[in-house]
């Protein structure tokens, strides 16, 4: 009987581990200081996240597909700067279609790399990270792009607009969330996604285009870079050309505390907002605490690590495991 | 034998699962010398109780005797070094290393300063190899090895321990006739050195060739232990299903239609040459030969996984070039792969979702897939394949083997296609499911199904098929009809015998 419930017990943290480990965060800071939990505080923090998260919901389709995307820190400050840019040049209302085109070509160059070619998509995207930063860099001339007119612009509403009392980006990333976790968990191509992660052969044997779907799920991952690119310009209306730098890695922190398996075939939409949430709270409790900005880069990646290491002792049934 | 201490003891063995009693009071001995079959459908317990066994399970109830003492399993290095030995069905090797290394791995013969005493470790891996009697030696690249002969250095690393009890789990489900041959020399080497052995087979002709007695299992509960040479198969089959088993030839044909599939002179590189043969609806078309016959590939070829060098495919009359899988299903063909875990299923999905998958693009309401058609799917092809599993939600790779191997024949069946391709439809399943499976074939054929059965399994060939292609070495050596087949002119054919040159 006690091995039952010790099993239990284990199957429950498997699966609702990433809930509860949420749950235990919010209790613990709210304890520490009251504020945490306040209205504003919650706002902030997850408007704050709001970048992050919506390039997370591109690359957990990357994710559930069994590959990997680290070129989206580099490809967010493109699409920021290009915006910047065009906006004084052709205007608001064309420089977003024509960023977002821009973007989307260079997720269909890495999904064509990715999928159809067969490349491994590590090193695809880490190339990619560093060509991406020079085409920046080339683009702008290595300056910082402004907006001429600051006041003037509609062009601000979505960094920095509230819809109902509720700022844009959390709108913006609420419903983006919304549509795609949609399509992960009730569309035919959702179904292709997980089936390619989980096994690519048996997929195959079925009839589905691997390399479609692989490419698909870049270009997916592409349009959500340009819709954080949106976000951050509209935010600032200027921005440095290093502006999503290490973003890649807080993102698939991100989406691997949501509990994504990096060896494809699982993860939720739901679960990586999750992810995101806590990766926010976690920072903004720390600077609730008084601790210096740079600490976070430490224990950020100390929590990561131990989420990851109850996932897998969750799944096993033990702390660690000596034989293996 | 009749007064020797068994050399292990199983006593009144009980696991439960949360829901499942999977081992319920389950006794049985194995004694010096003797080669002990366990049997008994899947799910019914068999791996379970080698868990158990090998430390990887704790019993909830009974004990573990070898000789006179009580033994606990802590885990597999413990049974292990008390000389309880596994033949895993699936492999366990490391294919860049070599025989050698593999042989002794983890416990290779030092030198000063840790280095491996290479002379020495070749030595006694050779001294081992030629006991076995196998064509390969110590510096070869085990990735280099037919499965066979992996299996043969798996056995190799048995006899490195004192052995006491050797358990063979489905050894031959791999392997070509003429490879038992050598693993049932081995076995009975080790019987003759006073070693138990275990040996879990679905393989009828193989218990009663090489067991002594034969214990039985049936959902989790012993059903006994009989001596082989006082029972028969039927008697067997009785206990593991609790009912007898048909096990008559086929000899009833279908009306047959129109020549639903058709290849001329089909060659695919060096895989195989110059093809030819047709499927008519209503018919099923066995495929025998030898592991690397070419069968599997000319199924891959039909399933657009691989590009002709040279012939034609023709379905329904009329020419067709097939490009990819995609495009053989559009066209109604169907491949239940050889695989099932590699090519056949999606392990950490759905049963439902696995089912469903090649037409997932077509269950459509509205932008979603219609989950309640899916289900119906699920429902239908599960009672009518009887599939046992709590529910569609359940991850097909918690199922049995059996029960994987119906959801994706399940699959496949549900997109009701014109030609289906079957590679190796029961492998490793147990008796019971592989008479259903082969009543099934025989009654999709009766539904107007042309149908394509390639097994090295003779009796299933003979049992389902209306007409047999015999295959060796990439060409067809002769096709006969049920009725001119015999065991002989079959063997004879795979085996390339023609005008009086031998094998």
């Amino acid at each position: 009987m006690a091995t039952l419930t010790k099993q239990q017990i284990g199957s429950v943290l498997a699966k609702q581990g990433i809930l509860i480990a949420f749950a235990v965060f919010i209790v613990a800071f709210t304890v520490a200081n009251p504020k945490f939990l306040s209205v504003d505080n919650v706002f902030s923090v997850v408007r704050s996240s709001a970048i992050l998260g919506v390039m997370a919901l591109g690359v957990t389709f990357v994710v559930i597909s069994g590959n990997l995307d680290l070129s989206v820190g580099s490809m967010m400050s493109f699409s920021t700067i290009v915006v910047l840019d065009l906006h004084d040049q052709i205007g608001p209302l064309l420089a977003i279609p024509a960023m977002f085109a821009m973007t989307m070509c260079l997720g269909a160059f890495i999904g064509f790399l990715v999928g159809y070619l067969r490349l491994n998509s590590l090193i695809v995207t880490l190339g990619m990270l560093s060509a991406i930063h020079g085409l920046t860099l080339t683009y702008s001339g290595g300056q910082n792009m402004d907006i001429a007119d600051k006041e003037g612009t509609w062009f601000s509403v979505f960094g920095q607009g509230t819809a109902l009392g509720i700022p844009v980006p959390i709108v913006i990333f609420a419903g983006l969330a919304a549509l795609l976790g949609i399509v992960l968990a009730k569309t035919a191509f959702g179904r292709k996604v997980y089936a390619v992660g989980g096994n690519g052969t048996a997929a195959t044997f079925s009839g589905i285009k691997r390399a479609r779907t692989v490419f698909t799920c870049y270009v997916i991952s592409a349009a959500c870079v340009a819709t954080a690119g949106l976000i951050q310009a509209s935010r600032s209306l200027g921005s440095q050309n290093t502006v999503g730098q290490g973003l890649e890695l807080e993102v698939l922190a991100a989406v691997i505390l949501g509990g994504a398996s990096l060896l494809g075939g699982a993860g939720t939409i739901f679960k990586t907002v999750i992810g995101v949430l806590i990766l926010g709270f976690i920072q903004n409790g720390l600077l609730l605490m008084g601790l210096q900005f740079y600490v976070q880069f430490v224990v950020t990646w100390v929590i990561i690590i131990l989420a990851v290491w109850l996932d897998i002792a969750a799944k096993r049934g033990k702390l660690w495991s000596p034989i293996a | 034998m009749t007064d020797a201490k068994p050399v292990l003891h199983l006593d009144d063995i009980v696991k439960t699962f949360p829901g499942v009693r999977a081992l319920d009071g389950v006794s049985f001995s194995v004694m010096p010398g003797e080669v002990h079959a366990l049997m008994g459908e899947n799910g019914a317990g068999k791996s379970t109780l080698m868990k158990v066994l090998g430390g990887i399970y704790q019993p909830d109830g009974g004990a573990i005797y070898m000789g006179n003492d009580k033994v606990v399993m802590a885990g597999p290095l413990e049974a292990k070094a008390k000389g309880i030995v596994f033949i895993h069905q699936e492999l366990s090797l490391a294919e860049e290393l070599s025989v050698a290394e593999n042989i002794y791995l983890g416990e290779l013969p030092r030198k000063r300063f840790g280095r491996v005493d290479w002379a020495t470790l070749t030595e006694r891996t050779d001294a081992i190899l030629k006991k076995l009697n196998v064509g390969f030696d110590a510096k070869t690249r085990v990735g280099d090895l037919s499965i066979a002969n992996q299996q043969m250095v798996e056995i190799a690393r048995a006899l490195t321990v004192d052995a006491k009890a050797v358990i063979f789990d489905e050894p031959t489900a791999s392997l070509t006739d003429a490879e038992k041959v050598v693993l049932f020399d081995v076995i009975s080497d080790l019987k003759s050195e006073g070693v138990g052995i275990i040996y879990i087979s679905h393989r009828m002709e193989e218990i009663f060739k090489i067991t002594d007695r034969i214990s039985i299992l049936r959902d989790g509960q012993y059903q006994g232990t009989v001596a082989t040479a006082d029972t028969d198969e039927e008697a067997v089959t009785q206990m593991m299903i609790g009912r007898t088993l048909d096990l008559s030839r086929n000899t009833s044909h279908h009306e047959l239609g129109d020549v639903a599939l058709e290849v001329r002179g089909l060659s695919c590189g060096k895989l195989y040459k110059d093809v030819s043969f047709e499927v008519r609806r209503g018919e099923v078309v066995g495929f025998y030969g030898l592991v690397g016959a070419g069968r599997t590939e000319i199924a891959e070829t039909l399933f657009g996984l691989r590009d002709p060098s040279a012939g034609k495919i023709l379905l329904d009359g009329e020419e067709v070039r097939i490009a990819s899988p995609a495009d053989a299903i559009a066209r109604g063909i169907s491949l239940v792969p050889e695989d099932r875990k590699g090519q056949g299923l999606v392990l950490g999905m759905n049963c439902r979702d696995n089912m469903t998958l090649p037409q997932v693009d077509d269950l459509k309401a509205g932008p979603f897939v219609a989950e309640g058609a899916e289900i119906a799917i699920f429902d239908q092809y599960r009672d009518r394949l009887d599939i046992r599993t709590p529910g569609w939600k359940q991850q097909v790779g918690n199922l049995s083997g059996g029960n994987q191997q119906k959801i994706v024949i399940g699959k496949w069946l549900s997109m009701h296609p014109n030609v289906l391709i079957v590679d190796e439809p029961t492998r490793g399943i147990d008796v019971g499911s592989k008479s259903e499976i082969h009543k099934l074939l025989r009654e999709l054929a009766a539904q107007g199904y042309a149908v394509m059965v390639i097994s090295s399994e003779m009796p299933e060939v003979l049992h389902v098929s209306d007409r047999i292609v015999a295959m060796y070495s990439g060409q067809i050596m002769r096709t006969f009809t049920s009725e001119e087949v015999t065991e002989d002119n079959l063997i004879q054919a795979i085996s390339g015998i023609k005008s009086g040159q031998a094998a």
